[in-house]
């Protein structure tokens, strides 16, 4: 496979190698027909909010903040293979640290902080957990049910949070009720500034910046630290023996992981101008997982697809599905995810992808005009 | 004074006895599933919650208590198989994608729970009423009658599987499925018994803390969950040593700050105890003491 890349980045000049960093062994969809059909898929996107109403650009809006937290999930568990239950804790950590600051400082300069300081929050706070596990040489399952905790952990002590002396300067944080007023998002400072309160300028804010967030994914998979994170997947002992630090590499993917939860985590929190307690409660953490293994969890994509599709059901779920009312959506969640692992453990997004490659492979045996564009398995 | 210092210890004595005999019960059946098939049940907690409806069903319908318990047993044991011969059967040796899917299994189950039987069960009230001694009150099912039950189920899951056939057999499947096989054991019958035990045990646990945890509701089982996990992680993967002594240390940290500082504080503790000694001990207290026997053995 990589013999392919290699003779495309010498061969296509300056373009070619612009799009060889975008492309490697790591992601699906390094062919012209992918890049073209992504770019439909974007233009579509942007044409979205001309076509529908706002409530349908408004719920939109939400599912992009959520598939930060899909791709956060993809990137530990589907590249690094560790899997983490609790990437919704440095989502709502950020959630409700860009909420608190936000509500003391509410200008311009203080919002903008604010997002700066809960991202830091939530990737701090990554680092930190991360540290003790990986440096305590804590194995996978450990990792597993580590997390989880701290997500539910989380919970429980946000859940308590109901009293007047659970304040931090002027922001209540208010127990099982959560806390409301947090503000709009607000880039700049002063009078320069840009405010991303409306629907419209909010939801294009945030296409571009998952747009921008995927493609910068792809380059990092594909690069040798990437190469690094999934030698780990494979084969922790193995990536040891050629001299790697695997503590080292799964921290830093664990942190970079945390920071686009905590990116998540801010959007959902101006999206709604809401956080509440069960950001950190089981179920919402089972759906990053839901995402990840219905799409695909080593595909980037695959993920964000998931995670835009299922959230659409959701939402869909709670009119209720014929004779089935909305109590009824994480039985269906549920069963979907046992299923997935069940039957089509790889998940979707490979599965389509095979599909794809198939197809071209047809097209190109008969025209014969160009070569085929994977080797024959 | 010296009267009221020992009922104060007397006090902390039964607290420690209470959150030891509830550790050790909601930890025991997890522990077998982890520690015998190398399979993370996240779905316990349910498994749990299925034992507890089971028992407060048959309780309301009129049945006495200790029938009712029983009831709760098989229906839980009942659930476990099934749920072992429709998804758990495919997972062996994928212990990621085993943890991912019984998630899923626990969504489901909670939230059929809460569809079918509503946001709550009428409680059951506690037997055995409650000893007095100086300001406190303790109650005698929940601080005496539970950790001894305790006590002999891991007495019971010692015997099993060191002094009997099945127990020879399901280590040696253990150990080495191929080998088991060559030697005629049913492997397969094994892990379908083995996850059968761990759900009866889970369905034990919830018919013995149906009467005791005040209001049934279908959301308690990620509660069971977290108290199950944090001691098999500190306990590692050996089932009665580490559930016993895992069960004894965080138990008495937990009764230590509960005491007078409240339920959360105590459970914090606990959670900072267990990342603590899992910073020292990776593979949780047992780990570390089967690294002891070896390097002793091998110094002989």
């Amino acid at each position: 496979m990589s013999a392919d890349f290699d003779s495309r980045e010498s061969s296509a000049g300056p373009l070619g190698r612009i799009r060889g960093r975008f492309e490697g062994p790591n992601t699906l969809g390094n062919s012209t027909p992918f890049w073209v059909a992504f770019a439909l898929a974007v233009v579509g996107l942007a044409a979205y909010p001309q076509f529908v109403g706002l409530y349908s650009v408004l719920t939109s809006t939400k599912y992009f903040a959520l598939a930060f937290l899909a791709l956060s999930l993809t990137l530990v568990w589907g590249y690094c293979g560790v899997l983490s239950f609790g990437q919704v804790a440095f989502f709502g950590i950020a959630a409700y640290a860009f909420g608190v600051i936000g509500v003391n400082f509410s200008s311009a300069g203080g919002i903008t902080a604010a997002v700066v300081g809960a991202v830091v929050a939530g990737t701090l706070f990554a680092l930190v957990l991360g540290y003790f596990m990986f440096y305590g040489g804590v194995s996978d399952v450990y990792v597993t049910i580590i997390t989880l905790v701290v997500a539910l952990v989380l919970n429980t002590f946000m859940a308590q949070t109901a009293g007047s002396e659970w304040a931090v300067g002027e922001a209540q944080l208010g127990g099982f009720n959560g806390m409301p007023d947090v503000p709009d998002l607000v880039i700049g400072i002063g009078e320069t500034n840009v405010g991303l309160g409306d629907i419209v300028p909010l939801y294009y804010a945030l296409l571009v910046s998952l747009v921008v967030t995927y493609l910068a994914l792809r380059v990092l998979v594909n690069s040798r630290f990437g190469m690094t994170m999934v030698a780990v997947r494979e084969d922790e002992q193995r990536t040891a023996t050629f001299g790697y630090d695997i503590a080292f590499v799964k921290l830093v993917a664990f942190t970079i992981g945390g920071a686009l939860a905590a990116v998540g985590g801010v959007f959902y929190a101006a999206w709604g101008n809401y956080v509440d307690p069960t950001v950190f409660g089981i179920q919402f953490a089972a759906l990053p997982v839901v995402w990840a293994s219905v799409g695909g969890r080593e595909s980037l994509l695959g993920t964000v697809g998931a995670t835009l599709v299922i959230e659409r059901m959701r939402t869909g779920l709670t009119e209720g599905v014929g004779p089935l009312g909305p109590e009824w959506a994480f039985v269906i969640i549920g069963g979907l995810l046992i299923s997935i692992i069940v039957l089509l453990p790889s998940g979707v997004a490979p599965s389509l992808d095979r599909i794809g490659k198939r197809l071209l492979d047809r097209l190109g045996d008969r025209s014969s005009s160009r070569p085929t564009e994977e080797p024959v398995e | 004074m010296a009267a009221a210092t020992v009922y104060d210890g007397l006090s902390l004595l039964f607290q420690f006895l209470n959150s030891f005999g509830f550790l050790v019960l909601v930890t025991v059946g997890l522990a077998i599933v982890f520690g015998m098939m190398g399979v993370i049940n996240l779905a316990h907690g349910e498994f749990i919650l299925v034992g507890i409806y089971g028992t407060a069903l048959a309780y309301h319908a009129g049945a006495p208590l200790p029938l009712a318990m029983v009831a709760g047993v098989v229906v839980t044991t009942v659930f476990g198989i099934v749920v072992e011969r429709l998804i758990v059967r495919h997972l062996y040796d994928r212990l990621l994608d085993s943890m991912v899917a019984t998630w899923g299994l626990s969504l489901v189950v909670a939230q059929l729970l809460l569809i079918v039987f509503g946001s709550s069960l009428d409680s059951i009230s506690t037997p055995m009423g409650n000893v007095a001694y100086g300001p406190y009150t303790s109650s005698v099912y929940r601080s005496v009658f539970l950790p001894a039950a305790a006590l002999v189920v891991l007495g019971g899951l010692f015997l099993l599987f060191t002094r009997t056939e099945f127990g020879v057999k399901a280590r040696a499947t253990i150990e080495d499925p191929e080998t088991a096989r060559a030697m005629g054991v049913d492997t397969d019958r094994m892990y379908v018994t083995t996850f059968a035990i761990g759900s009866a045990l889970a369905g034990l646990t919830g018919a013995l803390y149906a009467p005791a945890i005040g209001a049934i509701t279908p959301d308690r089982g990620s509660t069971f969950l977290v108290e199950s996990f944090v001691a098999v992680v500190v306990g590692g993967s050996s089932v009665v040593v580490g559930t016993l002594s895992a069960s004894t240390l965080l138990g008495l940290v937990n009764a230590v700050f509960s005491w007078q500082l409240g339920t959360f504080v105590g459970l914090m503790a606990m959670l900072l105890v267990a990342i603590v000694l899992l910073r020292l001990l990776p593979n949780g207290i047992s780990g570390y003491v089967e690294d002891w026997r070896e390097r002793r053995r091998a110094d002989q």
